[in-house]
């Protein structure tokens, strides 16, 4: 297969892929990988801020819980806000984008300039205003994010479907007579589909770490989930003294984010027909 | 002799549109009251430079372009003044092949896969029947089955001409129209290709419009040419007379510009001068005028109909009768300019 | 005799791909005599683009020239460094008609900017950009382009395609070129236009006293234009004469077999069976062989001897060694 070896000699992307695996591998056995999952809510204030050593590899915060089963507990939150976000905002704006690409008129108009609208608004601004509404919590965050998130799809979808729908080959199965939907979901989306991945790999990636912002402020995760941002802010307290209470939590999300847009990159360079091979 | 299909008065206008709160936009006449039969089994080749209409008037036909005038008549049953969705139901007997063949084809989905679509799109339900009519299309055009898993840009351009024809040929066409099947094709593929062409044409009872600028290909294949200048046909004739003894005054510099093989043999013509003027800004009159070296001050004011000359020949010019036989005198052609040197 | 305009002699290019080493061209051979225009014919693959490409010193990375010789007015255009070949050949000695006239202009920039731009580098001698723009004027009016003065203020997309391959032909001859290589110039265009350009690139040829190389697939425009032709298949020379004679009579059988797919000459559109052979696997000897009806066993073990049959004529084929043509 032409396209995996290209994509292994990709190292960037490897890197990532390397990386999403281990999130993913993470947020799936967490539990049972953690050496202290009893942590995610038991604190033992006897230990609490313990430097990094062997009995703690990332030390302790400051109920005494150990950083390093946090850390790899607050794996499964990121991952799932994520993927509901970037789930939520494709279904809303890939839908979206493929009728406003394809239809000409006023419903194309409109569906582009309320996305216009949506575009306009800051991410963290909106999600603030929906966290004060409906009280802070990892479902107001995730909402937020998804409403603000699906404009980007729309988008990417009207201007591929707009190209596709101008093509040679959607002409001559319009000469053959086929009908809307079958060329608008069998041949327009699978082609256009390929940046849409791109861009909901890097999604996952900023949505991430748009999570952790919220978490930071205190408008996402609540105490005494394990979440990195909440994990963050938390440490400010007891910053210049236990530096690995603010540098593991943070180095995670860092990571995790980085994973994802390098992976993105990746896919980007291999989003091409032509790397398709019978055999 | 009945027609396989009729077209009278066909006009089409392509583009115009009346814009929300801009200014509108005047459609362009890219086909104007033009009117063809196609006989059974006949080759019927539609000419001309590019932006003549040749192509759109091949979409009219089929169904994609609304027409803005005129009838349009399939085996004496009228399919004319519909939208692209029905007309194209109506008319499921006529099948286009495009000019860049590769790209008419979904670069995701196996070949195997897109030509089995046709037949679905079709109504042919049963799997075994679709495989089976493929994969009997496909030895007609001279392919295998080895070539249903792969893709559209592991073929070579002849290859792909061939998955075309039986993308279509499987829903049993009567009429197909042709959009320059032979351009970009190197020389000893294009031989192949227009012989796959008769041989089908033969086997399954099909009737071509051919539209090309390739004179030469025209001239060998064709049974009957229209040859269209800015949306008209001013000539149609059987193809040997035409080459032998066009009559309209375009035709004529249209043939002496074609480069052939043995140029001392070519009547000598002046060389077009100027180039066409723009279909979205005609010219009263014959639209040939400007650039025709007999025109007349009646050509300027008054567009001449396409009227029946002698033996089955059709010309639109006031002055076809006054025009010589042969070459004008005093003109210099290519052919003269390569002997002097 | 003059010394030709260019020469090339047994040139061999391979390109180091992905799935091995192609040797792209094979052996190449061909003259073109000073004022004279030369036909390169050949079918897509061939590697009509890599030679232009050899003789420019413009080859893609990975492509290596491994044999031979590029005399250009007497000097090895192989052996010139990068420099020299942009200061005194590219562009001035040798200049390039494209093959697509959409592509080759810059759509941001006037004609004028675009084309006062080589003339700023490769005619010194005209100090002023005042007197560039007159230069350009008087060959802009020498390609018959309608309002020549005024051109130079437009943009690209304001000129038809046989405009604008009217424009890159002035642009062409503005630094007075030797040896001007013409890459299918006229296969964009309609019949009436080309008629057009090779008209005036044969009146061009004559009054400036040029050497054109003009490399096309079509045959009925070689015949039209051409003093000389050199068939090439699959990176080989095959056959090379006058324009009448080798149209009229061609020698070797890939020649005959292309002529016989002219649908003027073609019989029952046959076709030539086969594929060109890839360059990666491409067979010793005569690379037509597997294709060639007359072929025999010593077609694919070696090289043919170069050969004149008639004089100005050559032909790469075994066939004629032993004098066992076919009819």
């Amino acid at each position: 297969m032409l396209i995996l070896r290209k994509f292994a000699r990709d190292l960037p992307a490897m890197l990532g892929l390397g990386i999403v695996l281990v999130v993913v591998f993470l947020a799936i056995f967490g539990p049972w990988l953690a050496p202290y999952p009893q942590d995610a809510f038991q604190s033992h204030l006897l230990q609490r801020l313990k430097p990094p050593s062997a009995a703690f590899p990332f030390g302790t915060d400051n109920l005494g819980r150990d950083i390093l089963s946090r850390v790899i507990l607050g794996a499964r939150g990121a991952l799932k806000v994520a993927l509901a976000v970037v789930g939520a905002a494709m279904a809303i704006g890939v839908p979206l984008g493929l009728l406003a690409g394809y239809t000409r008129g006023f419903v194309s108009e409109l569906i582009m300039r309320v996305t216009d609208v949506f575009l306009a608004l800051p991410q963290l601004i909106l999600a603030l205003a929906l966290a004060q509404l409906l009280g802070a919590s990892t479902e107001s965050a995730m909402l937020a994010l998804a409403l603000t998130y699906w404009p980007y799809f729309t988008r990417i979808v009207q201007a591929e479907t707009r190209r596709l729908s101008a093509s040679l080959f959607v002409d001559a199965l319009q000469g053959l007579g086929a009908g809307t939907w079958r060329i608008l979901l069998l041949h327009i989306l699978p082609n256009a589909l390929s940046p849409v991945i791109v861009r909901a790999t890097i999604g996952l990636g900023f949505t991430i770490l748009v999570a952790a912002v919220l978490g930071f402020l205190g408008m996402g995760a609540t105490p005494p989930d394990p979440d990195w941002g909440l994990a963050v802010a938390q440490s400010r307290t007891y910053l210049p003294g236990a530096w690995w209470f603010a540098t593991f939590p943070g180095l995670a999300i860092l990571v995790a984010v980085l994973g994802f847009n390098l992976l993105g990159d990746g896919l980007r360079d291999i989003a091409d027909p032509r790397l398709r091979r019978s055999r | 002799m009945t027609s396989m299909l009729e077209v009278r008065d066909l006009s089409v206008h392509l583009g115009g549109r009346r814009r929300w709160l801009r200014r509108s936009v005047p459609p362009v006449r890219a086909v104007r009251e033009v009117n063809l039969d196609l006989r059974p089994g006949e080759i019927l080749g539609v000419v001309g430079e590019s932006g003549c209409g040749k192509t759109t008037l091949g979409r009219t036909i089929l169904g994609l372009q609304r027409e803005a005038a005129g009838e349009i008549r399939l085996e004496g049953r009228s399919v004319g003044g519909l939208a692209p969705r029905e007309a194209r139901q109506a008319r499921a007997a006529i099948q286009y092949v495009h000019q860049d063949a590769g790209a008419a084809l979904d670069p995701w989905w196996s070949l195997g896969r897109t030509l089995e679509e046709a037949l679905l799109i079709h109504g042919v339900t049963a799997a075994a029947e679709r495989r089976e009519r493929v994969d009997a299309i496909l030895a007609a055009v001279g392919l295998d089955a080895t070539v249903r898993p792969r893709y559209p840009h592991e073929l070579s351009g002849g290859q792909l001409r061939r998955v075309a024809l039986a993308r279509i040929l499987v829903l049993r066409p009567k009429i197909v129209i042709l959009d320059e099947p032979t351009s970009g094709l190197d020389m000893s593929v294009q031989a192949a290709v227009l012989n796959l062409l008769l041989d089908l044409r033969r086997r399954f009872g099909l009737s071509y419009l051919f539209i090309s600028h390739d004179l030469s290909v025209v001239r060998r294949l064709c049974d009957r040419v229209a040859v269209m200048y800015l949306g008209r046909v001013v000539e149609l004739a059987p193809a040997e007379t035409l080459f032998a003894a066009p009559l309209h005054p375009y035709t004529r510099t249209l043939l002496a510009a074609a480069p052939s093989l043995d140029p001392s043999t070519r009547p000598a013509t002046a060389a077009l001068q100027g180039e066409p003027p723009s279909a979205a800004r005609l010219p009263p009159g014959c639209a040939f005028a400007a650039r025709c070296p007999h025109a007349a001050p009646r050509c300027r004011s008054e567009d001449p109909p396409l009227e029946h000359a002698d033996d089955g020949r059709q010309v639109a010019c006031h002055r076809w009768r006054d025009l010589p036989g042969h070459s004008v005198p005093g003109a210099v052609s290519t052919a003269q300019l390569a002997a002097h040197s | 005799m003059a010394v030709d305009t260019l020469a090339v002699t047994g040139l061999k290019v391979s390109i180091q791909g992905d799935e091995g080493t192609a040797r792209i061209l094979d052996h190449i051979r061909l003259h073109l005599a000073p004022g004279r225009i030369l036909g390169v014919v050949g079918e897509s693959g061939c590697g009509k683009s890599t030679l232009i490409r050899a003789i420019l010193g413009i080859l893609p990375e990975g492509a290596r020239v491994e044999a031979g010789e590029v005399m250009f007015e007497g000097e090895n255009l192989l052996a010139f460094s990068e420099a020299e070949l942009n200061r005194n050949v590219r562009g001035s000695r040798i200049s390039f008609i494209p093959q697509d006239p959409y592509l080759a202009l810059n759509p941001l920039f006037t004609i004028g900017q675009q084309l006062t731009e080589t003339l700023r580098w490769h005619a010194p001698a005209l100090r002023s950009n005042a007197q560039r723009r007159a230069r350009l004027v008087e060959l802009l009016r020498r390609v018959q382009l309608p309002d020549a003065e005024g051109a130079l203020d437009r943009y690209p997309h304001q000129f038809s395609g046989g405009q604008r391959q009217r424009l890159l032909i002035a642009a062409a001859l503005a630094c007075s070129p030797r040896l001007v290589i013409a890459d299918e110039p006229t296969t964009a265009l309609d019949v009436t236009t080309q008629q057009q350009i090779l008209v005036l690139l044969r009146e061009l040829v004559t009054e400036f006293g040029l050497s054109m190389l003009f490399v096309t697939h079509d045959l009925g425009v070689v015949a039209e234009l051409c003093d000389a032709v050199c068939v090439i298949y699959s990176g080989q020379t095959v056959e090379s004469g006058p324009t009448a004679p080798l149209l009229k009579a061609p020698l070797h059988p890939y020649t005959r077999a292309l002529l016989g797919c002219h649908p003027e000459r073609s019989e029952g559109f046959a076709g030539i069976p086969g594929a060109v052979p890839s360059p990666l696997r491409a067979p010793p000897g005569c690379r037509f062989a597997p294709r060639c009806a007359h072929a025999r066993p010593a077609c694919s073990a070696r090289a043919p001897h170069l050969l004149t049959p008639e004089p100005g004529r050559q032909v790469d084929c075994i066939l004629y060694e032993q004098d066992t043509v076919p009819a």
